[in-house]
């Protein structure tokens, strides 16, 4: 299995896939082959969830015909067989997030999971009253309500980087945040609701440099660019299996080994433990520590296929491709006269956009009877919204599977709208 | 248009784009909030009351097309109403919605408030058009709480 590339200049080098290329791989995915509402689907939503290639589902039925077994506590080969493989996914996860061990990498159940473990741990441990954790305007709520609830219990301060009118990050009063109080910088590395590509490797050295280590919210970057955690020197990096073209319940949460030995445990049961005594039990090292319980073994396998795919198709061809995309798609909606939001210089392949004669679940409803998926709200980010004076916006988002054909009947969607509400 | 969508018929675009009673009311004798927190519609409902009868029934807010096609149709239908009468309709209103499609309805009780069936085939919208409705009752029930329909 390949690594991911190095840096994201090698990925801006990347010759982008071709258009044959996207109509192979298509068929990897078996809903998109699907009809809904009697037309072709085209889903435009892949931010939310992504659809899976037929690797991963065949890797997830294959665990279950051939290798189920409980890891990590049979002495039988079926037993070994099922570890052998769980832990080989989180050596193919190490890899593919450019990680120097996999022992900095921990299964958790999402992106959500894996900031709640680093709230409650690490957080817990080194945030106390009077100290102030850094965030920014553009967070998903599950980068923001962890924080929240560690702050109330300890009495430290949440403080909230502002971002521009095109939703970009004021590097400038990133800066002014920081102090010598500031414990931790927990930042988005892509907005799921503006699209947002964050300078992360400067907000990096910027905090390293006053001493203050950062966790990148990766739930919108890992499934769309190369991500090399040791180049970017992030101390942790959380992403979703399922936005990965992975199944649902497990996610990463990475962590420099230098900070996961000495965080306490999060929760507690079998598997993290070395020995229990009812005077004192000891803990397993890490990753081990982190994961207790029966853990998602065959949603890790599964994600291991997803990476292996991911990295055999190239992070940096799909990230050419779904810029190219995007700015295909960047152009039919200002030709369509909708209110875009989120017009970072950088961007990922998210179109948050406004209509005035239709409200998002309007625009998601009438775009679904023409089969087209978007996504109609606030995309768990309330407060990026307010930052526009919106409450909700509707959200076409693409991955490599889509096509200027999908845009296509997303702009014929967005015609019909006008007809019906204009 | 030729053909009517089924969920978007013509009276109920016809009151979202210019949805009737639409503004704030001072000297309300009843009013309460209501929010659903999942789409973030929100609305303010304000009746003016004379004695036991509905004299004005006003709403504020914003919120989908189904959500402010039901405010404007719920306000009009309502003037001239008792307490009462207002609670029975709301039932039977609320009733209809949380019916399966094809169920049949009372069209001689709700008039024009049957263009909402529509909603039935699209159940995540359901609350977009009883939202209005819960909020009216807690008008009546408690003054000025805000209601949640999550
Ligand atoms: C930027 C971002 N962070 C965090 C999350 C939460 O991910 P999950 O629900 O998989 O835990 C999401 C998912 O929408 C996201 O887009």
């Amino acid at each position: 299995m390949a690594a991911g590339p190095k840096d994201e200049n090698i990925s801006r080098k990347a010759a982008p896939l071709s258009d044959e290329e996207v109509s192979r791989l298509r068929k990897d995915f078996p809903v998109l082959g699907l009809e809904s509402a009697g037309s072709p689907l085209v889903y435009l939503d892949s931010a939310t969830t992504s659809q899976k290639p037929q690797a991963v589902i065949e890797a997830l039925a294959e665990f279950y015909r051939s290798q189920n077994a409980n890891v990590h506590r049979g002495v039988h080969r079926l037993s070994q067989a099922a570890t052998a493989a769980y832990e080989g996914a989180r050596k193919r996860v190490a890899a593919f997030l450019g990680a120097g061990t996999p022992d900095e990498i921990v299964f958790t159940r999402g992106t959500t999971e894996a900031i709640n473990l680093v709230a409650q741990t690490y957080g817990r441990r080194h945030v106390g009253p009077g100290d102030e954790i850094v965030v920014s305007a553009m967070e998903h709520h599950s980068n923001i309500v962890p924080w929240q609830l560690l702050c109330e219990e300890n009495g430290a301060a949440l403080r909230v980087v502002p971002i521009n009118d095109d939703g970009e990050l004021m590097f400038e009063a990133f800066e002014a945040l920081l102090n010598e109080r500031t414990r931790l910088v927990s930042i988005t590395h892509v907005s799921n609701a503006l699209g947002t590509v964050n300078p992360v490797k400067r907000v990096i050295e910027r905090a390293h440099a006053a001493g203050v280590p950062v966790l990148l919210d990766g739930a919108q970057s890992a499934p769309h660019r190369a991500v090399n955690v040791a180049e970017l020197d992030c101390d942790f990096f959380a992403c979703s299996g399922h936005k990965m073209f992975g199944p649902t319940g497990i996610g990463v949460l990475y962590g420099k080994r230098e900070h996961l030995e000495t965080m306490p445990p999060y929760q507690a049961g079998g598997e993290m433990v070395l020995s229990v005594e009812f005077e004192r039990s000891t803990y397993q090292a890490p990753p081990h520590r982190f994961e207790a319980g029966t853990p998602a073994i065959a949603g890790a396998i599964g994600l291991g296929a997803a990476v292996d795919y991911l990295s055999a198709v190239g992070m940096g061809r799909i990230a050419a491709y779904e810029r190219g995309l995007l700015e295909y798609g960047t152009d039919l909606l200002l030709e369509a006269d909708v209110r875009l939001i989120g017009t970072a210089k950088e961007k990922a392949g998210i179109l948050s956009f406004h209509m005035d004669c239709a409200h998002p679940h309007d625009i998601a409803q009438i775009l679904d009877d023409e089969g087209v998926c978007i996504r109609a709200g606030h995309h768990c980010a309330q407060p990026a919204l307010a930052r526009f004076g919106l409450s909700a916006t509707a959200r076409a988002s693409i991955a490599f599977y889509n096509t200027k054909e999908d845009l296509d009947a997303l702009g014929a969607g967005l015609e019909k709208v006008k007809r019906v509400f204009g | 248009m030729a053909d009517e969508h089924a969920l978007y018929q013509r009276i109920l675009l016809e009151h979202s784009r210019r949805p009737r009673n639409f503004r704030e009311m001072n000297d309300a004798d009843l009013t309460a909030e209501g929010h659903n927190p999942l789409c973030g519609d929100k609305l303010r409902v304000y009746l003016k009351m004379d004695g036991e009868v509905i004299s004005e029934a006003m709403f504020q807010g914003s919120g989908c097309a189904i959500f402010k096609a039901a405010a404007s149709m719920m306000t009009a239908a309502l003037e001239g109403k008792t307490r009462r009468e207002a609670c029975a309709l709301s039932e039977t209103f609320c009733n209809m919605i949380d019916s399966e499609p094809g169920d049949p309805v009372d069209i001689k009780r709700l008039g024009e408030l049957v263009a909402l069936a529509g909603v039935r085939e699209y159940p995540v919208r359901r609350r977009c058009a009883t939202l209005p409705w819960h909020t009216l009752r807690a008008a009546f029930e408690t003054h000025g709480r805000t209601r949640s329909t999550a």
